[in-house]
């Protein structure tokens, strides 16, 4: 059993860029072996964990955190075996300049998006943003080695060290939402502490930066009658809407707003107060941007929780999280689910 | 091949309005796979029975167009766009209804700088002279089609609604090869696809097949100072890697590309920044459809002349030839 | 109560998306003693059943609960309420408007800088929904939280006035009258099994329509909505959209849906011949729920008819009571015409059953 911060680490070295998660859906299946009845791996690359319940009639309550990160995607190789590249995600152009990063050819290759040096910019470009179109990415070979490693298609990742930071915060890569994924296993274990009469489905899933993709055939899949979503939100920022971001090490945000179920969100409060779990509210007006709006209006409708940890610097390669809201979020998840009340 | 293209894309369809492009691609298919049927959003679902994997063809019947919106009292037509108009390109073209009218686009001539010239201030000219005369001819809520003839030159199609007849043809001419197969195969003429992807989703929803191609056009990078692309005209249709609406599924993809290969077909691998084919709505459809697509290397989509390369589309249907036998 | 008294009460209750509950209740205490079964999904979709005489297609009716409005997103160390709009409020309509708070209905208002304190670009430049607040009269921070909570929803308090020649002025006719329409509807008796459904969530997305689509599979869809207009002064006549007492207006195409061309010419010809006013709608922005229902299973065949209301999303929404008459007269006739039209295939839907066997097949919940 690895201690959360461990985890994260770990978690956070993975590379599942989205839409072509099938490099890491073993790993992830790994750890969830330990602690499920049963692990798959479903044809979108899912990673799906049941923990069953000792209930006679057990309900099912779906869990779900993506596991799959922004990156990029290869578009062409130039003769000069330079890489031109795309998004594949929601990539900040400007969050990308001067970066390591490994592209996922016919082996993993070390690569580098370069930036022009101060001298060489002229005067009149100073104060603009480059645009992705206009950056290459470098792997130190010509033309004809590259074609002979890389593909058009190919998927590039962010190349960074996590760093543990003071008051036990994280920061690295794809903690959007590997931090979630994290919460998932903390789920799994802090039930193996629990009596649980529910059947429980944690699922890693793909392709949310894509669009929610894995969350739609998900919760078509598995016919859940709660539904529970762990992701990131906004950590707290100079310069930011102070009603749109939540500071760290605060606790898990619980979403509040029209997409959400009221009854189930109501309890999920009530219960965090009465067990003094760390939570903050965080009021959503609109389709929340995660899968819980995929959940709501999957078939007949599922009444859905969203749970989010505060996550600072969200798409760079050093998002921050702290590790204390990671397991605060596991430990509410799974009380909720173990003390769920019949309805 | 040429013939067959001709007469698809020269047939009036714009999205929501395909029955006639439907009715055509019938009578071809007639006799020649096991049942047809249509549904509700208009989808020709043609299917070639197997025991083996349920494959799905998606290519559309719909073109883009323009719809009525108000005709005022001096006979001029106000319209709205069905599909994605580029503005700059629509000034001075000709639409045709669907009884035959035709109409001018023209601009309100006191716009400055023509990058103002939005759809409300153009307008479609029929030659009538009053609302009462105008009203003969052409009704609110009527749709129109860009006019642009079909011609073959130096091997290169030259057409209106390529965009994408081209599937459509490409399709047709797969089901008359009749490859030998186990799998059962669906070749669904969907609607809608440029306001959104929408027959699509109807259709896979009544066939949940194992793995859905799309057939479409995709745009190039081989004219003067265009946007750097890989995908040119001529160099093999493509094996959709991702677009706008889809990454596609690897291990369709992988299939693809084992398939060109194994047959030695030309193809190239392509990333569009731009667009999104049916693809993009099957693969969320029910539980998740494995997805991919193979595209027509197309310059000038949504121009009322898109060329492409006739080489392309018999390679495409080789391709899927060889996909169908897996 | 008649059809114009039930939309009268129903535009003074707030149902702000997520939260409509009330519109809900009031909705089932007027139909219970005309339908078969009701059932309230797990989204808060309300769905009647009434049965017919075996005849023709399986029809979904629609109409929408849920209203615009805010939700309160942080309380300020003043006692001041901050919020975010539900639905597409323009922030210009906000400003001194009167508004009820959260489930017990705190009145509040919301306040602006006055006119002689504003600098000269904020005299002239748009309102940022940013700055403005919800005052409910409360002296901190605590007297606030005492009252109302983060995530609570915020209504327009605005009652129904009659005015002017017919014209009804009232908050969320978009879409309470298609409701008060459905409510009428149920009341009659069909040849064809009929679906009335009221959804939650349309102003957020077409959200309820999605899954009360899903459990009812239908054929056939009618939404029923309360749609723009904007017949006044220095409007261009192409961008009037509908025009207010011409009849209820028939959408061709909008951003959501491209309706069935079949479908919609029955209605125009039952309109002509029944000496209904129709008009079409001229402008294809917005989407209804028509969008969702039409890409439902295999496909349902989809119109909108929907009273031409002036001002919608803002609390002071007017319409033409003939308008309202007409939209009933016309959609009785439709259900009253379709079953045997239907039948004589001028709808050529040739595959009806797939899609409930489908839903069957794939584990769908048996309906009501």
């Amino acid at each position: 059993m690895m201690e959360c911060g461990e985890l994260l680490k770990e978690l956070s070295g993975i590379s599942a860029i989205t839409g072509r998660e099938n490099m890491a859906s073993e790993k992830i299946a790994g750890l969830f072996r330990e602690y499920c009845d049963d692990v798959r791996i479903d044809a979108f690359y899912n990673v799906i964990g049941l923990k069953k319940g000792c209930g006679k009639n057990p309900r099912s309550i779906l869990v779900t955190a993506h596991y799959d990160e922004i990156g990029l995607i290869v578009t062409g190789i130039e003769d000069t075996g330079f890489l031109r590249f795309d998004a594949a995600g929601g990539v900040d152009p400007k969050a990308i300049g001067a970066m390591e990063v490994t592209v996922h050819g016919k082996k993993d290759l070390f690569g580098v998006i370069g930036a022009k040096p101060p001298h060489l910019i002229p005067p009149e470009d100073s104060g603009k943003a480059v645009k992705m179109e206009d950056m290459r990415i470098d792997i130190g070979l010509d033309g004809e080695e590259a074609r002979k490693l890389v593909s058009i298609g190919d998927m590039v990742s962010f190349r960074t060290v996590p760093q543990k930071l003071l008051n036990n915060r994280i920061a690295g890569k794809s903690l959007d939402n590997r931090s979630g994924v994290a919460a998932l296993i903390e789920i799994l274990k802090e039930l193996k502490k629990l009596h649980h009469e529910d059947d429980v489905y944690v699922v890693a899933t793909v392709q949310e930066e894509l669009g929610l993709i894995g969350a739609f055939s998900t919760s078509y899949n598995i016919k859940a009658d709660l539904a529970i979503v762990i992701d990131a939100c906004h950590g707290d920022m100079p310069d930011c809407p102070s009603d749109e971001t939540f500071p760290l090490g605060k606790g898990v945000a619980i979403a509040v707003g029209p997409i959400l179920s009221r009854k189930h969100t109501k309890e999920i409060i009530k219960l965090a107060k009465s067990e003094n779990i760390p939570y903050q509210i965080d009021p959503e007006a609109g389709d929340t941007g995660t899968e819980a709006a995929a959940h709501s209006v999957a078939r007949e409708g599922i009444p859905v929780i969203l749970l989010s940890v505060p996550t600072k610097y969200m798409h760079t390669a050093v998002e921050m999280v702290s590790v204390d809201d990671v397991v605060a979020t596991g430990k509410l998840a799974a009380r909720y689910i173990a003390g769920r009340a019949k309805d | 091949m040429f013939e067959l293209i001709k007469s698809l894309t020269q047939t009036y369809g714009p999205s929501g309005n395909e029955k006639k492009v439907a009715e055509k691609i019938k009578n071809l298919l007639k006799g020649k796979v096991d049942e047809t049927r249509t549904d509700a959003m208009g989808n020709l679902i043609c299917v070639k029975k197997g025991s083996g994997k349920k494959i799905m063809f998606a290519a559309h019947m719909d073109e883009i167009g323009i719809i009525v919106t108000y005709i005022d009292e001096n006979g001029f037509l106000r319209f709205g766009n069905v599909g994605g108009l580029p503005q700059l390109i629509i000034m001075g073209q000709r639409v045709r209804f669907e009884n035959g009218t035709v109409g001018v686009i023209w601009y309100e001539e006191n716009i400055d700088n023509m990058k103002n010239a939005t759809l409300e201030k153009m307008y479609i000219d029929i030659g009538a002279s009053s609302r009462e005369e105008a009203e003969k001819m052409v009704k609110v809520g009527d749709m129109g089609i860009f006019v642009g003839e079909t011609v073959l030159q130096n091997g290169k199609i030259i057409s209106k609604a390529l965009d994408d007849r081209l599937g459509c043809a490409i399709l047709v001419e797969t089901a008359l090869r009749n490859v030998e197969t186990d799998n059962e195969i669906y070749y669904v003429f969907t609607t809608q696809e440029e306001v959104g992807l929408r027959g699509a989703k109807t259709a896979a929803f009544g066939i949940v097949p194992d793995m859905a191609l799309a057939l479409d056009v995709c745009d190039t990078g081989d004219t003067p100072n265009c946007k750097p692309m890989s995908v040119k005209m001529g160099k093999g249709p493509t094996v959709k890697i991702k677009d706008r609406s889809v990454i596609s599924h690897p291990e369709v993809k992988d299939r693809l590309i084992r398939a060109a290969e194994k047959a030695n077909i030309p193809y190239q691998l392509e990333v569009s920044l731009y667009g999104g084919t049916d693809a993009g709505s099957i693969h969320i459809t029910a539980g998740g459809i494995p997805s991919g697509g193979i595209s027509i290397p197309t310059r000038f989509i949504h121009d009322a002349s898109e060329m492409a390369d006739m080489n392309d589309v018999e390679n495409a249907v080789r391709l899927l030839c060889e996909f169908i036998k897996g | 109560m008649d059809a114009y008294e039930i939309l009268k009460k129903l535009t003074t209750l707030d149902g702000v998306s997520g939260e409509e509950g009330p519109v809900r209740d009031f909705i089932m205490s007027q139909i219970k003693d005309h339908v078969d079964d009701l059932v309230v999904d797990n989204m808060g979709n309300l769905i009647a059943y009434k049965k017919g005489k075996g005849r023709g297609p399986k029809i979904m009716l629609d109409a929408h609960m849920d209203e615009v409005g805010l939700l309160v997103t942080q309380i300020t160390c003043d006692g001041l309420l901050k919020f975010h709009t539900i639905g597409g409020i323009e922030s210009r309509v906000l400003v001194g408007k009167r508004v009820r708070v959260g489930e017990n209905g705190v009145p509040g208002i919301i306040g602006y800088k006055p006119i002689h304190l504003q600098e000269k670009n904020e005299r002239t430049g748009a309102v940022d929904k940013k700055r403005l607040t919800i005052d409910i009269g409360a002296k901190d921070r605590q007297q606030a939280e005492d009252k109302v909570e983060i995530g609570d929803t915020v209504a327009f308090a605005y009652d129904p006035v009659e005015f002017g020649d017919n014209k009804l002025m009232a908050k969320a006719l978009d879409d309470r009258v298609g409701c008060a329409v459905l409510i009428e509807l149920l009341k009659g008796s069909y040849e064809c099994d009929v679906y009335g459904c009221f959804t939650v969530q349309e102003e957020i997305g077409l959200k309820g329509a999605k899954t009360a689509s899903f459990r009812v599979m239908p054929n056939v869809a009618l939404i029923l909505e309360g749609t723009t207009c904007y017949d006044v002064p220095d409007t261009k006549e192409q961008s009037m959209s509908t025009r207010c007492g011409n009849g209820p207006a028939l959408t061709v195409m909008d951003r959501s849906v491209i309706v069935d061309r079949d479908l919609l010419n029955l209605i125009v010809d039952i309109a002509k011949s029944n000496n209904i006013p129709y008009q079409y709608k001229q402008t294809i922005t917005g989407g209804t729920n028509a969008g969702r229902i039409q890409v439902n299973g295999t496909g349902v065949k989809v119109a909108a008819i929907a009273v031409p209301c002036r001002y919608i999303h803002t609390p002071v929404s007017v319409m033409d009571k003939n308008d309202f008459e007409n939209m009933i007269r016309l959609s009785k006739k439709v259900l009253e015409v379709l079953p045997k039209a239907w039948e004589e295939g001028r709808l050529s839907n040739s595959d009806e059953n797939r899609a409930i066997n489908l839903y069957r097949e794939q584990g769908g919940i048996e309906h009501v």
